[in-house]
């Protein structure tokens, strides 16, 4: 006699899962094999469906410069989600406060000089 | 309606079957029935037309009466194509591509002057002078635009050709025949004119009589 397996439950609902999923994938596969008009050709199977004929590749290579912009960009976000609440609650901080925030910021800004003088913003 | 006899049942003993409360009828009715009344369009507007046709799928007209409310913005989902504008050669390539995308059974309304002839840019050089010279027209209406009672009218013109269509014969379905083409080829825009500038197995040039 085996003991009541809690992993058993989390089986049953996997394989319930991938019945859902596969089964409607499945029904539309068969009814287009038994169904579907044999019309096919070169301009009904392409990819692209806008009228126009796709050009090149899509598989195509980013500059690895545009990964630092982001990131520049996203410190600067993420520091207003900082400064919001600062702002908000402004009037009632204490000196320490706000120099902790200017410290803060300059740390950034340093790091924008620094990215500035390495060339990262020029997009060559 | 139909010209074609009823296969295995007696007109006569269908109608006096009907009056006993027994509904008979054939398979390919119900399936054209089905087709019919789920006709989904293409959303593709090309010119002032387009205007009319988005008026007829609003509340006023109400094109959804007809089931065909739900405008595909893929060709890969739409049954009926409304060329609704003027072709320029430029678009016309376009459109016979989207025309070989969609599904079959596929049917095509050209809407108003331009679609069907060129109309007023009939001279131009630069307005392709019917859409029939390179897919095959199911319904042509004329106008400068069209109203929307007129788009309804084809709509129900297509809807009657549909349901008078047949599973074999001449009048079948273009899926159902295994001689129709499944793509119709694609003119390029070419120096002077579209190259070719017409497809000879859908449209034929008028035949010109001289009289001396």
């Amino acid at each position: 006699m085996t003991a009541y397996n809690p992993y058993l439950l989390i089986v049953v609902f996997l394989a319930a899962a991938a019945g859902f999923a596969v089964a409607p994938l499945l029904t539309a596969w068969i009814w287009a094999k038994l169904f579907s008009p044999k019309k096919s050709g070169p301009e009904k199977n392409a990819i692209y469906e806008c009228g126009l004929q796709s050009k090149g590749d899509a598989w195509v290579r980013f500059k690895s410069e545009y990964y630092l912009y982001g990131i520049i960009f996203l410190i600067f976000d993420v520091e207003t989600i900082f400064l919001l609440p600062f702002a908000v609650a402004f009037t009632g901080l204490p000196v320490g406060a706000f120099i902790a925030m200017i410290v803060f910021l300059l740390l950034l800004v340093e790091g924008l000089v620094w990215a500035w003088r390495k060339g990262i913003l020029n997009w060559a | 309606m139909n010209p074609e006899p009823q296969a295995g049942i007696d007109e006569g003993l269908r109608s006096e079957l009907s009056k006993q409360g027994i509904f008979t009828t054939k398979l390919a009715d119900i399936y054209n029935w089905g087709r019919k009344n789920s006709v989904w369009p293409l959303q593709f507007g090309l010119a002032c037309c387009a205007i009319e046709m988005i008026a007829t799928t609003m509340a006023r007209y109400d094109l959804a009466r007809f089931g065909a409310e739900v405008f595909r913005p893929s060709p890969r989902q739409a049954d009926l194509m409304i060329v609704a504008g003027t072709v320029t050669k430029k678009m016309a390539p376009q459109v016979v591509r989207l025309y070989n995308q969609m599904p079959e059974p596929k049917y095509v309304i050209a809407m108003g002057a331009c679609a069907i002839s060129g109309g007023p840019f009939k001279q131009g050089y630069n307005v392709l002078k019917g859409i029939d010279r390179f897919i095959p027209v199911d319904v042509h209406i004329p106008g400068c635009p069209p109203r929307p009672e007129a788009l309804i009218h084809a709509f129900m013109t297509l809807q009657q050709k549909i349901s008078d269509q047949t599973f074999a014969g001449p009048n079948r379905p273009r899926h159902l025949d295994p001689a129709a083409p499944s793509e119709f080829p694609v003119p390029q825009f070419g120096e002077h004119d579209l190259v070719p500038p017409n497809n000879r197995n859908v449209w034929q040039p008028p035949a010109r009589a001289r009289h001396e």
